[in-house]
């Protein structure tokens, strides 16, 4: 639902609970309030001048994978692993 | 009303304000304009110091434009009110493919407003004009009461004249034409919206605010058949597409990989919900052309500084709708609708 | 800019669409409703529809706070600006969504009313600081994903002792309004297949509150990131489950949503606010259990006990397919008003005027699409 942008922290204000999140060259300000244990370094979805929740690289990463393997290669791009194994979705019954 | 009038107290512009006694035409505005004014918009029309410039006006048609200035801020990364005010107007005139020849200014003052300020609006003015090689001839003060004006509102009109041989008007495109635009959108709104206090970001982006008649000058002389310009300022470049769109009867098609966008400003949109289509611009311009020229034209936008990132971003067609299509960088498809009204930043 | 970048590669979108065309059987239709408005927003600016095969749909929920806020709520904001000495504070998405008698908080500012525009209740708090004698009320909106946000206002305004702060809430639950859609889904309600579940709402409540869905009316989700090739990948989970015969609650949306959900978010919302026994949809009627107000702990922070207000009944405009639209069961152009004279200059109701609602996303960016709408067009 409603806009939320991922942002990596770069720097926290421990005593404010406020970070300073960078997203292509812009930074902002954004409360800490309903996130626990971020660092320096971690990417966190903003909303509202909140940090919402974590983004785990690894899971992104994967997503990628994963919709690079589910999709169809063009004709020219054929490398002979054109039939995709069937795949289970990434997470299943969650 | 002359600079060499004495006025027994020097005006404060370190401490001074504005007051009501500066609109009234009397000896207080007579001396705002001398000590202020005509410290740095100064040109031997000006110094006549009469209520007109006289003027033979060189050969040719004559453009004219006006335009009203009543930025918030004032001061912004990359200019303030009174250089937007001169490259403003300027570039309306440009836009015809005039030469523009010359400056009228009038400020609306509100009671109030720190003289420090206003020298350095004015200042900042007196630049962008003897940058552009376009002076101030004319100007008025009014003064109103605190509370009736947003510090200062400045109208500026200007006149320019037109090349033989050129005919350049939003009517005029036609399908097949080729659409340019002459470098990155939606820089200004995100540096003025970097300044507003609520919506608190920093970034590096600076309005592009310039004076394009340079680079119109060396389109028009490379490429003659330039059928429409016109500088996409409120609204942004969706809008001005869509004026001309309107305007000539035809429809378009744009694609958006084609369209250059900092990484900052698109950064900055996508925080605050804003689509850079609809962001404003203050120093870029859009170009139609027939399709055989499209080459010469983006070369000659290109060898100019403020064109160095010109690209060609589609094509106009036939369309009684008069839609301005797009092909989106994910391949799909989409309408570039007109603004309904300001874009609001949005949280959903 | 990461994870927003790659979730809009046009190559994979292409091959994607190859698979979901390669694998929706061409004897069926599936039906999927993306329930929330971010949603539509992005099918639309991307265009993504275009590239799915024409049997593989998207029907277009109700997952837009602003359009399902009833009118009543505008006219009592504006009451609240007008006829007490507030200051009023709202998101700019509700500035011009047209209250009865198409007055909007846009124009009762127009007219002199203290109404400011913020981005964050942050925001709120600090104009709250800035003129302690001056009221500050807060009009809040939203799902689950922009509670919490009120929430953290809340309790800070408690601990600074500003007497001055107070919150309009009206905010609203996903599950309740899915259910009642799922509910009126059938011969008579919208034909739906499956469900693409909201991004962010799901980051805070977690998967679990969906299982219900698949459970107790067999229907399948996916909950689906916000980007285009997240809707996409989540459209072919769903046709493969509808294919399979599975009827699962699956989780696209991996990098940012668990089973759990944000477990902080969620004790702060517990702890701020209660749930209302009955609020009113537009669209959906009167639902029970679907909204919040705040609890017993935080009642002398309330905007509708500090500040009782006049407002008169409200009335949609006549002809406005607004709720049927939001119960998925109409599209914006089977609106007798679409384009004329309802149209984002000129909305008639909120599902023109929230960017995200579908008829102001049929209007901006999928007209091209809709012939027998095109006279319109220049409206």
């Amino acid at each position: 639902m409603c806009l939320a942008i991922p942002a990596r922290i770069t720097a926290i204000d421990v005593a404010a609970d406020t970070a300073k999140v960078a997203l292509g060259g812009v930074s902002k300000d954004v409360s800490l309030a309903l996130v626990e244990g971020a660092a320096v370094g971690d990417y966190v979805l903003v909303h509202v001048g909140y940090a919402l929740n974590k983004i785990s690289e690894e899971e992104a990463e994967r997503t990628l994978r994963i919709i690079g393997e589910m999709g169809l290669l063009e004709p020219a791009q054929d490398t002979g692993l054109s039939e995709m194994a069937p795949a289970s979705g990434t997470g299943g019954r969650s | 009303m002359t600079s060499e009038r004495r006025f027994p107290v020097r005006l404060d512009v370190r401490n001074g304000a504005v007051d009501m006694s500066h609109g009234s035409g009397g000896r207080a505005m007579a001396q705002l304009i001398g000590e202020l004014f005509r410290r740095y918009l100064d040109n031997a029309l000006l110094a006549q110091g009469n209520d007109q410039a006289l003027f033979a006006p060189p050969p040719g048609r004559l453009v004219m434009s006006t335009d009203g200035h009543v930025i918030s801020p004032l001061f912004f990364p990359g200019g303030d009110i009174g250089s937007l005010a001169v490259h403003g107007t300027v570039n309306d005139v440009a836009m015809a493919g005039a030469r523009p020849l010359y400056l009228a200014a009038g400020f609306i003052l509100e009671e109030g407003f720190p003289l420090a300020k206003l020298a350095r609006i004015v200042e900042s003015m007196a630049n962008a004009a003897n940058a552009a090689g376009v002076p101030v001839v004319a100007g008025d003060t009014k003064v109103v009461e605190r509370g009736k004006g947003d510090g200062v509102f400045i109208t500026t009109t200007g006149i320019g004249v037109v090349p033989e041989g050129i005919l350049i008007s939003g009517d005029r495109a036609e399908p097949g034409d080729a659409i340019l635009v002459s470098g990155s959108i939606g820089d200004h709104g995100v540096a003025i919206l970097s300044k507003r206090e609520n919506l608190g970001f920093e970034t590096e982006i600076h309005s592009d605010s310039a004076a394009l008649h340079g680079l119109v000058a060396a389109m028009v002389e490379a490429v003659g058949e330039i059928h429409c310009l016109r500088d996409p300022t409120r609204g942004g470049l969706a809008t001005t597409l869509n004026e001309l769109a309107q305007q000539s009867g035809v429809g378009m098609q744009i694609r958006e990989d084609a369209i250059p966008l900092r990484p900052e400003v698109a950064a900055a949109c996508e925080l605050l919900g804003l689509d850079p289509l609809y962001v404003a611009n203050e120093g870029k311009l859009i170009g139609i052309c027939p399709p055989d020229r499209a080459d010469d034209l983006l070369a000659a936008m290109r060898a100019h500084p403020l064109g160095a990132d010109s690209a060609i971003i589609g094509e106009v067609v036939e369309d009684p709708h008069r839609f301005v299509q797009m092909e989106t960088r994910f391949g799909g498809s989409r309408i570039v609708d007109w603004l309904a009204g300001e874009q609001l930043p949005r949280i959903c | 800019m990461r994870y927003i970048d790659e979730f809009r590669d046009q190559r994979l979108a292409r091959r994607l669409a190859k698979t979901i065309a390669a694998e929706a059987q061409p004897s069926r239709e599936y039906r999927l409703m993306e329930f929330c408005g971010g949603h539509t927003h992005a099918i639309f600016r991307y265009g993504v529809q275009h590239l799915m095969p024409p049997n593989v749909r998207f029907v277009h929920g109700p997952g837009c706070p602003v359009c399902v806020l009833p009118m009543a709520c505008i006219d009592q904001a504006i009451a609240l600006a007008t006829q007490h000495p507030v200051t009023l504070c709202t998101y700019g998405d509700l500035m011009r969504v047209p209250a009865s008698e198409r007055k909007t908080l846009l124009k009762a500012k127009a007219e002199g009313a203290d109404i400011r525009m913020v981005y964050s209740t942050q925001d709120v708090l600090r104009i709250a600081r800035h003129q302690p004698h001056r009221q500050v009320v807060f009009f809040a909106i939203g799902f689950e994903t922009t509670t919490p946000p009120t929430a953290v206002a809340v309790k800070v305004a408690r601990s600074e002792g500003l007497d001055n702060f107070s919150v309009f809430c009206n905010h609203v639950l996903t599950p309740p309004a899915l259910r009642t859609i799922l509910s009126a889904a059938g011969p008579r309600g919208a034909r739906l297949d499956g469900i693409l579940g909201p991004s962010h709402v799901s980051t805070l409540i977690g998967s679990r509150p969906y299982w219900f869905v698949a459970q107790e009316f067999g229907i399948p989700v996916v909950i689906a990131g916000f980007e285009p090739l997240d809707v996409m990948q989540s459209a072919l989970m769903l046709v493969r489950q509808l294919n399979e015969g599975r009827c699962e609650v699956e989780n696209q949306y991996t990098r940012a949503v668990t089973e759990a959900g944000n477990r902080k978010a969620q004790a702060l919302m517990d702890e701020v606010f209660q749930v209302r026994a009955r609020f009113e949809w537009r669209g959906l009627g009167i639902l029970p259990d679907s909204a919040l107000t705040l609890g017993e702990a935080y009642a002398d922070l309330d905007a509708e006990r500090r500040f009782p207000t006049q407002v008169a009944a409200a009335r949609e405009v006549r002809g406005c397919e607004c709720p049927a639209i939001l119960r998925g069961v109409k599209q914006p152009t089977d609106c007798r008003l679409f384009g004329n004279p309802c149209t984002p200059e000129n909305p008639m109701g909120s599902c023109m005027v929230s960017s995200e609602g579908a008829c102001a996303a049929y209007w901006s960016y999928g007209r091209l699409r809709e012939p027998a709408r095109a006279g319109a067009a220049t409206g």
